[in-house]
């Protein structure tokens, strides 16, 4: 396992999304009010880059004509064929026996823990001062 | 295969349909005056999905000579050729085709109670299907409710062909009722041509009409699934009638495959459309549309289960074959249950018999 600072905290705040390319893996990372997703960018279906895909929850009824979206933000639908993921595990809701997203452990880390190391900042160079997204591949 | 041991369970038999001369004591005064003066006693009834003197219909081999007391030749050829424990009949009248709903709902109860004094009172062997008119849902409840005291009826009888699809929301009621009192329900491959019986127009032929039946099915099998009858009445199960087999395993893959995707539009499908088939619906032996006895192992593996079939003869239409009860290439240890243990499972009527906890027909009141 090692560990990567893939980019400042600052270019991944609430809402947003980014892919990184991390030993020729690109890998989407996911915001979602604080809470940070790293995702291999592939979906294990048809190979869709699930960084495009919808941030959204899951459909649950009780029965027929009940509808609700519970569970907001933790589910990511890919934008090819509709498979749902759980955010945080890479779980398919459908088949989360056989079939999941690989998802890898991220963090914000304080660049005066980073400097500590031992970690591979390909492209960044990391100040004390500053927080920084962190994967573990 | 020839039929190997006593006692098995026919899902699928039928007995002649009534004429309209036989029904006219089982309607109320009212009605037979409409029947008889209106000259719809004149009208033959006959579902055209089964045109009664069409080769589908009867095989030549089994067809009464007018003189022959259809009962005897029903124990002849079946009850008894066979040794049957069990044989569930099916009476597919055309009155269900009719616009006028209580005039349909009024012969059903005239075939209802025909079968019953006519057929069951005489046959210790065989079990009725409530016939309902699949228009009108009140009525159609109000019959399920009267007969389900008597428990030689084992099922509500539908047509795979209606209106609408059967697991749009009007039927829940009646599927309500069904599970409410321990009935299966029944589909019979048949149509009463609101639509056309093909996807894409009308067929010229019959051929082409008996053909479409399975696709009806599969139609069926995707509306009961995604509409989530079985999820609102976890304790029913459907008996496909006539409907074939081999089409089935193609219907789950695909439902199963477009579930993955489309999912939130029916949240409550809550698991792969092919466990809850599985489940939920049956189909019987009657016609086995694989060619050859490697085919129907191929079927039945990918079908994923050797609980779903249920044997019928499906006498007299012609895919009943006689002596030859069964298709070649069955798993050994599929057959008993094909024959006896899936109808035991599906029917709980016919499980409660089978222990011995029979209920006493109960007479009641005819509307």
């Amino acid at each position: 396992m090692s560990r990567h600072v893939v980019c400042p905290a600052d270019e991944l705040p609430p809402g947003s999304r980014k892919v990184a390319t991390v030993d020729g893996r690109e890998i989407a990372l996911f915001n979602v009010e604080g809470r940070l997703h790293a995702l291999l960018n592939r979906c294990p279906h048809g190979g869709a880059q699930i960084c495009k895909g919808v941030v959204t929850g899951i459909a649950k009824s009780a029965g027929p004509g009940d509808y609700r979206l519970e569970r907001h933000g933790e589910f990511l639908r890919c934008p090819w064929h509709g498979w749902e993921f759980e955010l945080a595990t890479g779980q398919s809701w459908c088949d989360p026996r056989s079939t999941r997203l690989r998802n890898y452990e991220v963090k914000l880390e304080a660049g005066a823990e980073l400097v500590k190391g031992p970690y591979v900042a390909e492209r960044y160079p990391v100040t004390v001062e500053d927080a920084y997204v962190v994967i573990d591949l | 295969m020839k039929m190997p041991y006593a006692g098995a369970i026919d899902c699928d038999l039928h007995v002649p349909a009534p004429s309209m001369a036989q029904l006219l004591p089982y309607l109320n005064d009212y009605w037979r005056d409409q029947i008889v003066n209106r000259a719809i006693d004149r009208m033959p009834f006959a579902m055209m999905s089964y045109p009664p003197n069409a080769p589908i219909s009867m095989r030549a081999d089994w067809r009464l000579q007018s003189t022959a007391n259809p009962l005897e030749a029903l124990r002849a050829h079946v009850l008894d050729a066979l040794d049957l424990k069990f044989a569930i009949t099916n009476v597919i009248h055309g009155c269900v085709a009719l616009h006028n709903d209580d005039m349909a709902a009024a012969l059903c109860r005239a075939v209802n109670d025909w079968l019953r004094t006519e057929w069951l009172d005489r046959e210790p062997r065989l079990r009725g299907s409530i016939l309902i008119h699949p228009q009108d849902m009140s009525q159609a409840v109000a019959e399920i409710e009267r007969l389900a005291p008597d428990h030689r009826f084992v099922q509500v009888l539908l047509l795979a062909m209606g209106e609408r699809p059967l697991g749009r929301r009007e039927f829940f009621p009646v599927y309500e009722a069904a599970e409410r009192h321990g009935l299966v329900v029944a589909v019979h491959a048949g149509s009463t041509y609101r639509y056309a019986p093909t996807i894409v127009g009308w067929p010229c032929y019959q051929f082409e009409d008996y053909v479409a039946q399975a696709q009806a099915f599969e139609n069926q099998t995707v509306s009961l699934s995604a509409e989530g009858v079985f999820q609102r009445c976890p304790g029913l199960k459907f008996v496909f009638l006539e409907s074939g087999v081999s089409w089935l395993p193609v219907t789950m893959w695909r439902t199963d495959k477009t579930w993955r995707g489309a999912r939130p539009e029916t949240p409550w499908v809550d698991r792969w459309p092919s466990e809850i088939i599985r489940e939920h619906i049956r189909l019987t032996t009657q016609p086995f549309d694989a060619p050859d006895p490697t085919a129907v192992a191929q079927v039945l593996d990918r079908i994923g289960s050797d609980e779903i079939l249920l044997f019928a003869t499906d006498y007299p239409h012609w895919q009943f074959d006689g002596e030859d009860v069964l298709p070649d290439g069955l798993p050994q240890a599929a057959v008993r249950k094909i024959l006896i243990d899936n109808a035991l499972a599906t029917y709980p009527r016919l499980a409660q018999r089978a222990i011995g906890g029979e209920t006493a027909a109960i007479k009641e009141d005819v509307r």
